[in-house]
Formats: C-alpha cells, sequence, structure tokens
C-alpha cells in the first residue's frame, strides 16, 4: 500500500497513528450510538426537532431535564435537533464516498487495465480535476445544479473521485506487475480470470480500507457546505447548518456552537481511528 | 548530460502544465456554455422583469453567443491568453479585476499557514520521530484530533477560547495583524497535523536504513543525523505533497473567510456560488489551477534540488 | 601484547528480559593484525554482535557482558560522549549493500570526508585532500571525478569502496566489516576481498562477519561460528574449515554446494522416497535426450533512459532435453532471466524462436500457449511475491490443480496429499498463508505449485539465492531428488558457480546478454576457454577444505 504514498488523498489517509485498543473500542461504540441515533432518532430524544416550543431559548445544558442539551436561539430542542441531524451526516458520508469510490473504481481500472491511449486520456483529464482544490471542486458542482442535500452529497462525491482513481489505478499497475500474478499466468490461467481471480481484488481491497477514512473526510466536507449554507437548508436539522446557525449566537451562548462541534469531530475522529484500525490489520498481513 | 536531462524535464513539466491548463479552460468553457442561456437571460433579468426576444438576442450577440460554436471557442482561449477571465455577471465587472482585488489579503492568510505549518511540522516531526512511547503517543493523539476536526471547528474552538474567553483576538474583521492570527491558526492546523505525521512517519523509515547507522557509526550524534542525514530524505515527501497541500488551503479559505468575516479569494468563490454567478465561479477556478500548476513546477525544480536521483537515476 | 578487543559473556536482548536472548553468553578476543571471522545463518546473532561493539545495538535492546575491553579501556563503561569519539576514529564500519549504506542524496565524497569532519581538525581543502587520497587507496580511479558523485552513479564495486573509504577515513585500529560483499558479483566482491586483505596492517584488527564460508576462508585468521547467539566453534581458520569438530560446522561445510558435491547430497536427512503413487496417473515421459526446448538466436533489447536500445538478450541458443539439467550462470545484467522469461513466454523476443516440444510458442494462439503452459513450470527467487497475499497454501495449491484438470473431490485430495509429500511439507501447513511460512517452507510451496500440472521441464530463475546455506542445501538436494523420481528438466538459473557447477549437466556462460562458453559442466568449468569464464572461476572463493564431504 505504500504504492499510494505518493497520491493526493483523503486527510485522513495521511494519518498513521496507533491508538491502544481501549481507544478503538471507544470509537466503535460511538459510532453505535451515532449508528442508532442516524437509524432511530427518537430512541435517543423523544422531542420535535422543528417544534418551536413553548420552552425558552438559550436553555443551557442540564438545566431543564426536558431538554438535556439545552434549547436553540428558537427554543428547539438541541438533542433532538442532533439526533434528527445524525443521519443526513451518515448518508453524506456513506453516500459520498461510495460515489466516489464507484467511480474511481471504474476510471482506475479502466486507466490500469485499459489500452495505454485510454489509460493517456483518463489520467490527462484527472490531472486536469486534480488542479482544483477538492471544495472548490464541490462548489462549482453546487454553482451548477443548486444549493441542497442532494446536490452537496453529489458535490462531495464527485470531487473526491480523482483521488479515488489514482489509487485505484496505482494500486493496479502494481498488481499486474506483482510475481503472482505473473505466477498465475505462468500456470496457464486465462488472462480474463487472472484480473478477475487477482488483479481485481487485490487493486481493489487496499483502496476499500482507504476509503474507510474517506467517510470521516467526506462527513466533515458535507458539514462544511452545510456550514457554509449551501448544503441541508434551515430550518431542517443538520449538525453543519446548527452550527451556522449557533454561530451569530456565539457571544450569547457558545454552547450551540460546541455541541455539535463535539459531535462532529467525534464521530469523524472514529471513523478514522477505525479505519486506520482496518488499514493497520490490512496491511499486516500483505506486509513483507 | 545532467543539465540536458534537467531541462528535458522542466520543459516536459511545462507542458504538462500547459496541459492541464488547457483542459481546465476547455471544461470552463463548455460550463459556460451550458449555462449561457442563463447567462443571457440573467444578465438583463431583473427580479421579475420580462425581457423581449429582441432584447435577448442583442444580448446573445453582445456575448457572441450566436458565433459557431468553435468560433466560441478560439475566442475564449484568446481572452484567458490575454488575462481575461470573462466579466461576472452579478457584480458587473471583470473576472480578473474581482480576484486582483481580493487576492492580497488571502495571500496574506495563505503564506502565513504555510510557514506556520511547516515550522511546526519539521519541528515536532523531527523531535519526536522514534521516541518514547508516550511522546508518540501523545504527538500522534493530538495530530489525529487536529486532522480528524473540521476546518471550520477548529476556527470555532479558537473563537471561542481566544475571542470569547480571553479577549485575546478580535472576532472577526480585517484591520492589522492581530485580525490575522485566528484565521491564519485556523487554515494552518491540520495542515501542520496531517505534515507532521506524514514526516515523522517518512522519519522513521529513514532511521532505520543502513546508511543512518553508517553515519552513527561515524560517531555522529543524533540530532545530527536527524538534522543532516534524515530529514532531507523525508522532505522528499513532504515536496511531492506541497500541490495537494496548497489546494487544501485555497479550499480552507472559503471557511476561514467565511467564519472570520474576511475578505478575500474563498469568499469571493463562495458569494459567487450562492449566486450561481457562473463566470466568476469559473473563473477563480481557472485561477486556482493556475496557481496550482505554477506551484508543481517549483515543487519540480525543489524536488531535483533535494534528489540528485530523479534526473539521472 | 594486550588484545586489542576482548569480550567476555556478550548477552544481548531486545524487548523485556523475558524475551530470548538474541546473542547468549558469546567471548572472543581480537588482536592488531588479526583477522577474525564470525560466521552464521540468518538469526545467529552476528550481525548484532558487530553492531554492539560499536555501542549501536538499537532500540529497545539490553545489553549485558561480564567484559568489553578496546585497547586496555574499559569500553563497558563508556558513556555515549566517548562512544561517539571512538566510532568511525577508532572503529571503522562497513557494512553490505553500499547503496543503502551511503547517504543517496550526498555525492561520496562528502560521505567520506564526514568522519574526518567529526573526528578531527583539518580544514576543507586539507579534508578534501584526505579523500581524494583515500579513494586512490582504495582502488578508485579519477578519484577527482569519483568524489563529486552521488552513490546511484557508482557501479556496485566503486560504491563499496567508497564506503570502505568512509571507514578507514581516520585511521581506525579495528574495522569491522559486516557482509561486506554479500551484495556484490562474484568478480567485483573478489577484488573487494583482496582491498580487505590490504587492510590487514600490523596495527589494525579486522572483524569480519559472514553467512560465507569460501569468503571467510581467503581472508581470515580465526574463525567463530556462531548459531542461534553462540559460538559453536572457535579456532584458526585452518583448522576450523578442514576439520571441524562441531557437527554444526560440518553441515555447513557439507551445504556448500561446489565442483566437489557434484551428484552428491548437500543435507542430512534421508532422500526423498516416494511410497505410493497411485493418486496420480503415472504419465508417459519422454525419453531421455528427447528434445524439450530448442531456443534459437533469441534477441532481445529493452530501450534505456537516454533513449538509447540496449541488448538484454543478444543471440542466445540452446537445448534442453527431457530428465536434464541445463545451468545458465552470468553475473547481474547478463540477460539470464531475460531469456528464461522469453522461454517461458512472458517476453517476446525482437528475433529468434523458441521450440517448445517441437512447436513454436510465438506461433500458438493465446489458448494453444495456456494449454502447453503446463508442461513448462517455473521457480522464481521470491516465493513470497508470487504468491497472491490473499491466498492460503491451499488454495494456491488448489488453483494450480485446477489449471491442470484436477478440480474437485477425492482426486485433488489425493493429488494435494501426494504434492505436500513430494516437497516434505506437512500438512497442517494447507491453512497458513505464505507470509507465515519460512523462507524454505516458502520455496517448497513454489515447488509443489509448479509440481501440480506435472509439468517436464521446470525453470528455476534463482531458486535459492535468498536462502541460507543450510536451507539451499535441502532444497537444492530436493530439487535433485524430484529430478530423480519424476525425470523432470530443469532449466536452472543462477549467478553462483558452486550451485551450478552442483547441479547442472551441462552449462551456458552468459555476459552482456551473450553466451560466451556452452558445454558439459564439467568440462566448462575444468577446461575454460573463454576469458570471461576464467575470470569468473578465479574470482570464486574456493573453500580451502579436504575430506570435509565424504562421511
Amino acid at each position: 500500500m505504500t504504492t499510494t504514498a505518493h497520491l493526493p488523498a483523503p486527510r485522513g489517509v495521511w494519518l498513521r497513528s496507533r491508538l491502544p485498543r481501549p481507544g478503538i473500542v471507544l470509537a466503535a461504540l460511538f459510532l453505535l450510538v451515532v449508528a442508532v441515533a442516524a437509524v432511530v432518532p427518537g430512541l435517543l430524544a423523544a422531542q420535535d426537532p422543528l417544534a418551536i416550543g413553548t420552552d425558552p431559548g438559550f436553555l443551557p445544558p442540564f438545566a431543564s431535564t426536558a431538554h438535556l442539551l439545552g434549547t436553540d436561539q428558537e427554543g428547539r430542542d438541541v438533542l433532538s435537533r442532533l439526533a434528527h441531524g445524525t443521519a443526513p451526516s451518515l448518508v453524506m458520508g456513506l453516500g459520498a464516498t461510495g460515489i466516489a469510490v464507484i467511480g474511481g473504481a471504474v476510471l482506475g481500472l479502466l486507466a490500469g487495465l485499459g489500452s495505454r491511449a485510454t489509460e493517456a486520456v483518463v489520467m490527462r483529464v484527472l490531472d486536469v480535476v486534480l488542479a482544483i482544490p477538492e471544495l472548490l471542486l464541490a462548489l462549482i458542482v453546487i454553482a451548477l445544479l443548486g444549493t441542497g442535500t442532494e446536490h452537496a452529497l453529489l458535490a462531495v462525491g464527485v470531487a473526491t473521485i480523482p483521488y479515488y482513481s489514482r489509487m485505484v489505478r496505482a494500486q493496479t499497475h502494481v498488481v499486474r506487475r506483482s510475481g503472482y500474478v505473473e505466477a498465475a499466468t505462468g500456470l496457464g490461467i486465462h488472462q480474463a480470470s487472472v484480473i478477475w481471480r487477482h488483479v481485481l481484488p487485490n487493486a481493489i481491497k487496499p483502496v476499500l480500507v482507504l476509503a474507510t477514512i474517506g467517510v470521516g473526510t467526506a462527513i466533515a466536507v458535507g458539514a462544511s457546505l452545510s456550514f457554509l449554507g449551501l448544503g441541508a437548508q434551515p430550518p431542517a436539522p443538520e449538525w453543519g447548518s446548527m452550527l451556522a446557525a449557533g454561530v451569530q449566537y456565539i457571544s450569547v451562548d457558545w454552547m450551540l456552537v460546541a455541541i455539535p462541534a463535539v459531535v462532529i469531530t467525534l464521530t469523524v475522529l472514529s471513523v478514522t481511528v477505525l479505519g486506520q484500525d482496518l488499514r493497520r490489520r490490512a496491511e499486516g498481513r500483505t506486509a513483507r | 548530460m545532467r543539465a540536458k536531462l534537467l531541462a528535458e524535464r522542466i520543459g516536459w513539466r511545462m507542458i504538462a502544465g500547459v496541459g492541464v491548463l488547457w483542459g481546465a479552460a476547455t471544461a470552463a468553457f463548455f460550463t459556460l456554455h451550458g449555462t449561457a442561456g442563463d447567462a443571457a437571460l440573467s444578465t438583463v433579468a431583473g427580479q421579475g422583469a420580462d425581457p423581449t426576444q429582441a432584447v435577448l438576442d442583442q444580448v446573445r450577440r453582445d456575448y457572441g453567443l450566436d458565433l459557431p460554436l468553435w468560433r466560441q471557442y478560439v475566442d475564449y482561449l484568446g481572452q484567458l491568453l490575454h488575462g481575461d477571465l470573462g466579466e461576472s455577471y452579478q457584480q458587473r465587472l471583470p473576472v480578473a479585476q474581482a480576484i486582483e482585488a481580493q487576492l492580497g489579503q488571502t495571500v496574506q492568510l495563505a503564506a502565513g499557514a504555510i510557514v506556520i505549518a511547516l515550522v511546526l511540522a519539521v519541528g515536532v516531526g523531527v523531535l519526536t520521530a522514534k521516541r518514547r512511547r508516550w511522546v508518540r503517543a501523545t504527538t500522534t493523539g493530538v495530530e489525529l484530533l487536529l486532522a480528524s476536526t473540521p476546518t471550520f471547528v477548529i476556527g470555532l474552538v479558537l473563537l471561542i477560547v481566544f475571542s470569547i474567553g480571553l479577549h485575546l483576538f478580535p472576532v472577526s474583521g480585517q484591520d492589522g495583524l492581530r485580525s490575522l492570527v485566528l484565521p491564519t491558526f485556523t487554515l494552518a492546523l491540520p495542515v501542520t497535523a496531517i505534515l507532521s505525521q506524514v514526516l515523522r512517519s517518512e522519519l522513521e523509515d529513514v532511521l532505520e536504513q543502513p546508511f543512518i547507522l553508517t553515519a552513527r557509526a561515524r560517531g555522529m550524534r543524533d540530532v545530527a543525523v536527524r538534522f543532516r542525514h534524515a530529514l532531507r530524505h523525508a522532505a522528499i515527501q513532504l515536496v511531492t505533497m506541497s500541490g495537494y497541500i496548497i489546494g487544501g488551503l485555497l479550499g480552507g479559505t472559503v471557511i476561514t473567510e467565511s467564519l472570520f468575516n474576511r475578505q478575500g479569494i474563498g469568499q469571493l468563490m463562495l458569494v459567487a456560488t450562492t449566486n450561481k454567478d457562473i463566470p466568476l465561479v469559473v473563473g477563480v477556478v481557472i485561477f486556482c489551477a493556475l496557481v496550482y500548476v505554477v506551484v508543481n513546477l517549483v515543487v519540480d525544480i525543489l524536488y531535483t534540488v533535494i534528489d540528485p536521483r530523479v534526473v539521472t537515476r | 601484547m594486550t588484545p586489542l578487543l576482548e569480550v567476555e559473556n556478550l548477552r544481548v536482548r531486545f524487548g523485556s528480559r523475558k524475551a530470548g536472548p538474541v546473542v547468549d553468553g558469546i567471548s572472543f578476543t581480537l588482536s592488531r593484525g588479526e583477522c577474525l571471522a564470525l560466521v552464521g545463518e540468518s538469526g545467529s546473532g552476528k550481525s548484532v554482535t558487530a553492531r554492539t561493539l560499536v555501542g549501536l545495538t538499537g532500540a529497545g535492546s539490553l545489553v549485558e557482558k561480564d567484559r568489553l575491553r578496546f585497547d586496555g579501556e574499559d569500553a563497558a563503561r563508556f558513556s555515549e560522549r566517548t562512544w561517539r569519539r571512538v566510532r568511525g576514529s577508532r572503529i571503522g564500519f562497513v557494512m553490505q549493500d553500499a547503496l543503502s549504506s551511503l547517504d543517496s542524496l550526498r555525492p561520496v565524497g562528502r560521505e567520506i570526508a564526514e568522519p574526518l569532519r567529526l573526528h578531527e581538525s583539518l580544514t576543507r581543502a586539507q579534508r578534501e585532500q584526505r579523500v581524494l587520497e583515500l579513494l586512490d587507496s582504495v582502488g578508485v580511479p579519477e578519484p577527482e571525478f569519483r568524489s563529486g558523485q552521488y552513490p546511484h552513479e557508482l557501479s556496485g564495486g566503486l560504491r563499496q569502496r567508497a564506503l570502505i573509504a568512509s571507514a578507514i577515513a581516520c585511521d581506525p585500529e579495528l574495522v569491522i566489516a559486516d557482509e561486506p560483499t554479500t551484495a556484490l558479483d562474484a568478480t567485483v566482491a573478489a577484488q573487494v576481498i583482496a582491498l580487505l586483505n590490504q587492510l590487514k596492517t600490523s596495527n589494525r584488527a579486522l572483524l569480519m562477519i559472514s553467512h560465507d564460508l569460501a569468503v571467510v576462508s581467503t581472508l581470515a585468521d580465526r574463525v567463530a561460528v556462531m548459531r542461534a547467539g553462540t559460538i559453536v566453534e572457535e579456532g584458526s581458520a585452518a583448522q576450523v574449515l578442514r576439520d571441524p569438530q562441531h557437527p554444526y560446522t560440518r553441515e555447513l561445510l557439507a551445504a556448500v554446494p561446489s565442483a566437489a558435491t557434484r551428484h552428491s547430497r548437500l543435507s542430512p536427512g534421508p532422500p526423498l522416497a516416494v511410497r505410493d503413487r497411485s493418486a496420480v496417473r503415472p504419465r508417459e515421459r519422454p525419453a531421455p535426450g528427447t528434445v524439450l526446448i530448442e531456443a534459437e538466436g533469441l534477441r532481445k533489447s529493452f530501450k534505456g533512459r537516454d533513449g538509447r536500445a540496449r541488448a538484454a538478450v543478444d543471440d542466445v541458443s540452446f537445448v534442453l532435453a527431457a530428465g536434464e539439467t541445463l545451468g545458465i550462470v552470468g553475473e547481474s545484467g547478463s540477460g539470464k532471466t531475460t531469456t528464461a522469461r522469453i522461454v517461458l513466454g512472458l517476453d517476446t523476443p525482437d528475433s529468434g524462436t523458441v521450440r517448445l516440444r517441437g512447436r513454436p510458442w510465438l506461433d500458438l494462439t493465446a489458448a494453444e500457449r495456456r494449454a502447453e503452459r503446463r508442461h513448462l513450470q517455473v521457480i522464481y527467487q521470491d516465493p513470497l511475491g508470487s504468491f497472491d497475499p490473499r491466498y492460503t497454501v491451499h488454495r494456491v495449491l488448489v488453483e494450480a490443480l485446477r489449471v491442470a484438470g484436477i478440480e474437485r473431490g477425492a482426486q485433488l485430495r489425493a493429488r494435494l496429499r501426494e504434492l505436500l509429500e513430494l516437497v516434505q511439507l506437512p500438512a497442517d501447513l494447507l491453512d497458513r498463508r505464505p507470509i507465515e511460512l519460512s523462507g524454505g517452507q516458502r520455496q517448497r510451496v513454489a515447488i509443489a505449485r509448479a509440481l501440480a500440472p506435472d509439468p517436464e521441464v521446470i525453470v528455476c530463475d534463482e531458486p535459492v539465492s535468498a536462502l541460507d546455506v543450510s536451507v539451499q542445501a535441502r532444497i537444492l538436494d530436493l530439487l535433485a531428488d524430484l529430478q530423480r523420481e519424476l525425470g523432470l528438466a530443469y532449466l536452472f538459473i543462477s549467478h553462483d558457480l558452486g550451485v551450478i557447477h552442483h547441479l547442472s549437466d551441462r552449462v551456458l556462460v552468459m555476459k552482456d546478454g551473450a553466451v560466451v562458453e556452452s558445454g558439459p559442466a564439467d568440462e566448462v568449468f575444468a577446461h575454460p576457454t573463454d576469458p570471461y569464464t576464467k575470470a569468473l572461476l578465479n574470482a570464486v572463493p574456493r573453500l580451502a577444505i579436504v575430506g570435509a564431504q565424504d562421511d
């Protein structure tokens, strides 16, 4: 996997930390809670995230049993808004990464397995796309399609396709030149089965492992877009837009900013930690 | 021989760079063309206006939209070569001018962030590579946290602590150096985390190499071995990442400038996106591609200075 | 006169106190004007010992010693500062593979000057002058030009000389050389050994670390044989090599393939006896002497970086008959591997033909070619790289058997069992991945895979070069047994003349892509006619031993 080291990649991919076991378990537990919140938000918070209640706004956390994490500027329950904002974030992370990986795999394999001309065309196009920073690429997509959650998801996905295409292509080249592909050819196995049995799995697998880390980055970028007002639109509960709303009242009640910020960060951190662990295991098995 | 190979290499890179710009320009052209109908409309149309066909045709002619496609394409490339990036729909002024007006602020911010990130990363990376477990665990933990935190969250945390809590720096605006501190660090910290992480893992690989043992066996001190031998090897990876880092910074300015209410390219891009001001968006993007190409060319020359093998190998 | 170096009961372990020792209580002395060789296979602790002697055992190590004296001083109590003064100025250290042991981003002149800069107060000009003298003294031509070059711009031999020059820059009393010739071609290695011999002056001691008994026998006054962290035997080189006392030393000596070991076994243990071959239909073998491979006028060139074509294989022709071994010997870059790849149909020659069992490879359709491949199998130097990292041994072998048409059921299980028996691997390895196996076991799995389609020819591309000598001996014996049992023909490629001479019926000597000499092995090696063959034969260090083999 060292072959992918020189390629641009989602932020978290550059990290190489080794967290102790308890840290990894904590990350997994946190993500479990997040996943539950995404599927059944009502389980964690019974209140309506949109209801502008009779309760006063800017209630601090733990001040009222009805509003465990307090209320926002309009008196809405913060915990409920957080819980209901989970699903969009996860969908953003998984969906955008899914688009990026699928698009990346198609282009990467096209370049890695196709003719020289195909490869040249694909790579030159990717070169152009890579010249534009990820976030700006996402902004172009949004400028063309308009704001909104789906467009933001598409934007983040499309913007990261080049990373995955380059990784898949590089990995395909390494695998194609590897001793075991040559050995399989030497055995007399049909070229198509060699590609299917040896090249594809070995080229895609490390990229999938890296993609788990990319999910974290995608969640962060998605939240950034919402924060900029380009993704989820108020009053829909979403972590990034909660933050954006809270910033206006930062000097009044900074908790409105701190709470979603912590949740976003912990989520991205946990995904990254688990992805790192997955990568370390995968590398441990193939390393010399 | 070496000089010739070097010149050849740089020549090829320049051609590749021009190719990238050409590609970006072509993509920009088709984006503009595809949205040109709206463009003509939005140029004349204020809210709710209902222009006659004659007015629309007039606008189309003004914009050269009645010419054959290839002609428009060639004209567009010609304009670009003269530094003409088109005209903003919304602001009614040349895109190049709009960028020029905002450039200074962003350059200040980005340059500061690069310097801070490099100094911090090299210091932390070199001094913590292959050290005691707790030193490594602490630094990698902090780096993991910083790199996992979205840029705007880092900015908000800095705001809450240093502006709202300690009243050390202004919340927003751009008067003087003091207002530059928080945005610069917001931009620099995630990059620092990634750079020092990459540098350390490179260094740890390098410090395992036989030539390091040879250097130690000559009686060299550990710090000298790290700075005189190992750092240069590890720097190769840092340099190859520079294009990516600078691109990330340009993306980061969108968030930082918005968060701290600053003027700059990022803010310009954001406003253009929100208003669907396609010529402005495309103009900024072409500008970024130009920056990327120039940075990579510089990086490539730097690369051959650091690693003599890339030319003659 | 006190010895220069005294080591008593040196113990080194890594990690916690519970971990097993890597060096387990070794003692020796070394005097000026003397060369002591520590000989052992990988994992014997010889390199760790060398590093410990300069105080650079490494992170996480625990070093204990009863006595460590350097030139009468108590080195066991040296502080890190004192060690730094000693390293490079009084003890010089030469490692193997100068390409990775010299800083690749600096000109070699600066590397050689570094110990001078650290230990001696010379002006820049004086240092530069010294560097040129040093380069000249180690036999590097055009020192002014060479000192400005980077390691990758020098040939392997010049690089190793430059590394030696940097080790002796401050005229140390002790030079430690850790496998100094291992990465080099035989002719170059011979020159480096000659250079090391010159370093043995009356005022200097040489500690040589090596796995290669033959190299040691040309250089060392005394030899200490190491195994699993202990010295099992020590004595004068003549005595240890001629009249080894310890069984391990005898095994090591007997394991070295050479002209004298032809048609005899290298490893202890009984030869392979296949009890039951009922599982496999005994295929009709072509009669001995039937031509299986006929290569004619093979040429292949690659484009270099400068755009000029360089001939990798230049008019190579040979014939391989059933049941025989054709050895191809040559140094790195001689084109032997490219020749093998052409024979295997993995590379296409620019011109020339390869006939496999009478049919020309190149004219076959893809499907016909795949069908023919089962007759022609291959084993590589790096078996690990030739296995899909996701596969277990079982899956590796099943894949190969499926190609041979043995799909499933009892027949598959029986053939699997037979293959394991042939390569003498226990069945419980089937569920492991190759990465979890030892080097010897991996090569056995590779051989089993090659045997799966029941081939007539196996191309062996440096199959034992990465292995320790005792493991190499077992693999070579296995290959000989399999040839006898199964009537295989080998196209055996190696840089090692001893290996080639040990098992080849006929040989091809290659240089720069061309065949310089060919013929029956005994004839070529006994009466070489080509000057290059002669030089190659002269360069091989010969074990000065008698009678060690025949017991």
